[in-house]
């Protein structure tokens, strides 16, 4: 629903004119939700920005909020909308602070009970509906990248790629795998070996709870995208129940070598690197 | 059409593939670096292709000749440099390169090619020695 | 199936020599940097497109490719639309087997290609031509 051009021009100019009963009328609703949380002058700045904007919309003469005029006011509402959204108010408070602009331009109306006005209070109420919606949507997109970027995070933190020694890199993987996460692991991997320039790898997967087909899959497929590249991968710390799930779903895992630790895999790449291990007390033979 | 040149450092071809390269490119290359071998009777040919964003089925055909034909010029190839994502493609694609190594730099390629001539000088020349493969 | 809007017109490129599949390649490679593929998703398109504009040049005796950015709603990707007017392919299910080839390749093409992206169409039949359609959604 659009406004006439008629409507408009009248509201612009009631907003105008009763600039300050009508901010006033909308931070103060705005407050008694917000109950603190968000400090008096920074909500005075937020509402008289979205009440400049939208005055600015109407004399401009947008009809509609998705009006070209509006580009200014959508900006204005998805700023407001995303820092509610960073500061963690919930979405209902979010929408409800751009509908209380309806409760304030009730008070802005006076007591003129004339059927016209009515009729531009309905045709304005769609606005701010539509500006509510709009905010609504911004708010849900915020929360959705917050939370994206939240994953990225988790992501980049639970996969380390360290050097256990000359030519040997290791990747301990903890927690539940999931295909995006043993993507991520797994081409990190493969770029530390070119970036340290190391012929093996240790993955060790003693703390992996479960391994599915999509997990093991990604595992393998791993280990010959790094031998197409001249390194060699070993898989260390399978757990019983693992290896039972590895044999149940009938993976293959050829030649693979497998070790059942991190430091069976170790002592097995620095023999073939030709380190030589040995106890410092070695044993007597008989 | 552009041609990939080829250096010979010692005993090895080093073959550095740094463009973009047409199928026409790529069977240039299979044909020159069999004559090299044999004009220079190098034993080891290195193809680095860190600088090949993709390496496609014809490319991958193309690396797989040239590891047959250099093998029966008495000349061991190493495919060096091969990148992750290029890596991880062929896999997806199922292109495992059977019959070529690879090493993941120069460096790492010069010293296969150095320990399978010293093998090679320790056993008498009638007893082949097994290719290991790039893949399973 | 496919799905999505076009964003901003499809660049075509005409595939009729060895050259041409170089600059295809060239083409995908700068249309998945622009709607931010991941590096192994963009190298992944990216071979697709060789291996079908190789086809379309030596099976369909040369055509077509049109690259297009594209948008679901949820997220962006890359289409790619490989046509020839070539003799078509008349047995598909065998043309998208592993190692099935006419053209003394490895066979990888067609089957390897369809691995590569996120969803593949095909539409041939014997002296119809083939029309290929590719799309990689970015993750």
């Amino acid at each position: 629903m659009a406004l006439s051009a008629d409507e408009s021009g009248r509201l612009g100019e009631l907003l105008a004119s009763r600039s300050e009963q009508v901010t006033q009328r909308w931070t103060e609703i705005i407050a008694g939700q917000l109950r603190g949380r968000l400090s008096q002058a920074e909500l005075v700045r937020q509402v008289q920005e979205l009440h400049r904007a939208l005055v600015d919309a109407l004399s401009k003469g947008a009809v509609d909020l998705n009006a070209e005029d509006a580009t200014e006011l959508r900006a204005v509402l998805a700023d407001f909308s995303r820092g509610q959204a960073r500061q963690g108010f919930s979405a209902t408070e979010t929408a409800t602070g751009v509908f209380a602009l309806k409760e304030a331009l009730l008070t802005a109306l006076d007591n003129d009970q004339s059927v016209a006005t009515l009729r531009d209070y309905v045709a304005f109420s769609a606005l701010v509906d539509q500006m509510g919606l709009f905010t609504f949507e911004t708010f849900v997109r915020t929360r959705e990248s917050l939370i994206a970027d939240q994953a990225e995070q988790l992501l980049e933190l639970s996969t380390p790629v360290v050097k256990l020694w000359e030519s040997v890199v290791a990747v301990p993987l903890v927690g539940t795998l999931d295909s995006a996460r043993a993507q991520v692991v797994m081409e990190r991997l493969l770029q530390t070996l070119v970036d340290t320039g190391s012929p093996y790898a240790i993955i060790d997967i003693t703390g992996v709870p479960a391994v599915d087909t999509q997990v093991a899959q990604h595992i393998l497929k791993t280990v010959v995208a790094a031998r197409l590249m001249g390194a060699d991968c070993i898989i260390s710390g399978i757990r019983p129940q693992i290896a039972q799930t590895i044999v149940a779903l009938g993976i293959e895992f050829g030649d693979i070598a497998t070790k059942a630790s991190l430091a069976d895999a170790l002592r097995h790449v620095l023999r073939l690197t030709g380190v030589e291990t040995s106890r410092r007390q070695p044993r007597r033979e008989a | 059409m552009e041609r990939v040149p080829i250096l010979k450092i010692g005993d090895i071809l080093l073959v550095s593939i740094q463009v973009d390269m047409s199928d026409q490119t790529a069977v240039a290359l299979q044909e020159d670096l069999a004559e090299r071998i044999v004009a220079t009777g190098c034993h080891g040919v290195i193809i680095d292709i860190t600088a090949l964003d993709i390496v496609d089925s014809f490319v991958g055909r193309m690396l797989s000749t040239i590891a047959s034909i250099s093998r029966v010029l008495d000349a061991e190839t190493v495919v060096v440099g091969m990148r992750p994502a290029v890596a991880i493609t062929l896999v997806e694609l199922g292109l495992s390169l059977n019959g070529i190594r690879t090493a993941l730099n120069v460096e790492r390629g010069m010293e296969l090619i150095a320990i399978d001539r010293a093998d090679d000088r320790d056993e008498p020349d009638d007893d082949p020695v097994p290719e290991p493969t790039a893949s399973p | 199936m496919t799905s999505g809007v076009d964003l901003g017109r499809p660049q075509a490129q005409t595939v009729g020599s060895d050259e041409d599949v170089v600059r295809v390649r060239q083409l995908v490679r700068t249309v998945a940097v622009a709607v931010r593929l991941s590096l192994v998703d963009q190298t992944k398109v990216v071979t697709a497109a060789s291996e079908l504009a190789r086809n379309t040049l030596v099976y369909g005796g040369g055509g077509t490719v049109e690259v297009a950015a594209v948008d679901n709603g949820r997220r962006p990707g890359i289409r790619i639309v490989f046509a020839d007017t070539g003799p078509g392919i008349a047995d598909l299910d065998l043309a998208l087997t592993d190692g099935y080839t006419t053209g003394g390749g490895l066979g990888l093409g067609l089957s390897g290609a369809r691995r590569l992206v996120d969803e593949f169409d095909i539409q041939t039949a014997p002296g119809q031509g083939t029309r290929i359609t590719i799309t990689k959604w970015s993750r």
